[in-house]
Order: C-alpha cells, then sequence, then structure tokens
C-alpha cells in the first residue's frame, strides 16, 4: 500500500531528490547535439588539417563560434551526465564511487572551460 | 548463527542469455559514450592550439595528420557517428516507438552497419576534399 500523499510524491521527486532532471537533461542535450554535431562533422570535414590562418579564419566566423560554443555546453553537459550514470552502475564502494564523480565533474568542466575559452579567444581576438 | 545470505539463490545474471544484436549495441552505445568523453580532449587540444598561435597549432595538426593520429581520429569519428545514430534509436524509443522484437532487432544491426558506412563515407569525402 502507498502511504504516500500526492503532494508528497511531487515534492520528494524520489529517493534521489532529483526526480527524472538527469533523464531529461541526458535527453534534451542529446536532440541539441544531433543537429550541432552534424554542422560540427560538416565543419570539420572541409577544415580539418587545414592550414593555420584558414582554419582560426573560419574559427572565428561568428556563426561558427556561436555553433562551436553551443556545442561545447551541450557536449560537456551530455557527457558529465552519462560518465555519471556508468560510475553509479558500476561503482559500488561509496568512498570510490563519491571520488570518481567530483572526478568527472571537474574533468568535464575543465575541458569545457578550456575549450569555451580558446572558442571566445579566437573568435574576439584571432 | 549460519550464513543465510550465502545459500540464497541468485538471480541470472548476463552469461545465462543468449547474446543479442540489441543487447551488443547497447553496451557499444554505452562504450563508445564514454570513448567519447575521453576523445573530448583530441577536440580540446584542436581548438586550444588553434587559439595558441601558429606553432602550436602546426604541431597538433602534424599529430593529428600522423598515422597515429589518423587511426585516432577515424576511430574517434566512428564512435561519434555509433553514438549519434543510436542515440536517434534512443529517442524513437523514449517518444515510445520501435519496441518490437523484429525491429528493434534490425535496427540494432541496421545502426552498426550504418556507422561503419557513414564513417567510410565521411572519410572518403574528406580525403577527395583534400
Amino acid at each position: 500500500m502507498d502511504m504516500r500523499t500526492p503532494l508528497g510524491k511531487v515534492r520528494g521527486l524520489g529517493s534521489a531528490k532529483s526526480g527524472t532532471e538527469h533523464f531529461w537533461r541526458v535527453r534534451t542535450t542529446s536532440l541539441a547535439l544531433v543537429p550541432l554535431l552534424l554542422f560540427y562533422i560538416v565543419f570539420l570535414i572541409a577544415y580539418g588539417g587545414r592550414p593555420y590562418a584558414e582554419v582560426v579564419g573560419a574559427l572565428a566566423n561568428p556563426f561558427v563560434a556561436t555553433i562551436n560554443g553551443l556545442t561545447v555546453i551541450a557536449s560537456i553537459i551530455h557527457m558529465r551526465l552519462g560518465m555519471e550514470e556508468i560510475i553509479q552502475d558500476y561503482i559500488h564502494s561509496e568512498i570510490t564511487k563519491i571520488v570518481l564523480l567530483i572526478l568527472n565533474a571537474f574533468f568535464s568542466l575543465a575541458v569545457g572551460g578550456l575549450c569555451l575559452f580558446a572558442v571566445l579567444k579566437i573568435a574576439f581576438a584571432g | 548463527m549460519a550464513n543465510v545470505t550465502n545459500n540464497r539463490p541468485l538471480s541470472p545474471h548476463l552469461q545465462i542469455y543468449k547474446f543479442i544484436p540489441t543487447m551488443a549495441m547497447s553496451i557499444v552505445h554505452r562504450i563508445t559514450g564514454a570513448a567519447l568523453y575521453f576523445g573530448t580532449l583530441l577536440v580540446a587540444a584542436w581548438l586550444i592550439a588553434a587559439a595558441s598561435g601558429e606553432e602550436y597549432f602546426n604541431q597538433v595538426n602534424w599529430l593529428f595528420g600522423s598515422i597515429i593520429g589518423q587511426i585516432v581520429l577515424f576511430g574517434y569519428t566512428w564512435a561519434l557517428l555509433h553514438h549519434l545514430l543510436g542515440g536517434l534509436r534512443h529517442i524513437m524509443w523514449d517518444i515510445g516507438y520501435g519496441f518490437e522484437k523484429e525491429f528493434s532487432t534490425m535496427l540494432a544491426k541496421a545502426n552498426l552497419v550504418a556507422s561503419i558506412a557513414l564513417t567510410v563515407l565521411v572519410w572518403a569525402i574528406v580525403l577527395i576534399v583534400r
């Protein structure tokens, strides 16, 4: 028998206290990444391996820089959540799990921060 | 006191089931996801080098252009396309379609075939454009 009130169920958001947020974030970022990555693949086909001036010139284009920034943001959210799921599935020792979850968050933010800085520097300063 | 937990029946685990395409593509989806996670370092290296100046950029370009670099990038392309196509299957399931046995098995196989075909296609275009 379920003793909880409908309001309590809504407020409590289950034992993890975050409801379906994790699931929903993974899905919305994945949806966003489909067109973003298709653009990225076409861009890399055109500019991968090209000389410095050509690549930087293309990356400095406002449209390319915006797509680039959005791709980085959607990617790091998506990858952090995905790795979180893998860690929670396979790591059973509490202390190892917490350490890995923190490293996961730090790694994602570090990679994302470096990429975003690079994208913005190229866009604004060349 | 006897150890009761030792005598409890175990639920069957993975090895008891026949390995089928949807299972294979499920774990490949996770593995490619994890590979892409660390593969972001390649994108970061490329972008940071482009932002750091011509000398650094040429070094990274040389590394990516080497045989090992090209093999890694080829694998990275495949992992990305496989994960992307797998993600589309997940979106389909999330909105409630495609759970039929034959159809999902067919799509799992198609996922692998299409990801390899698209990877070859992308690299063929790259080699033609170069």
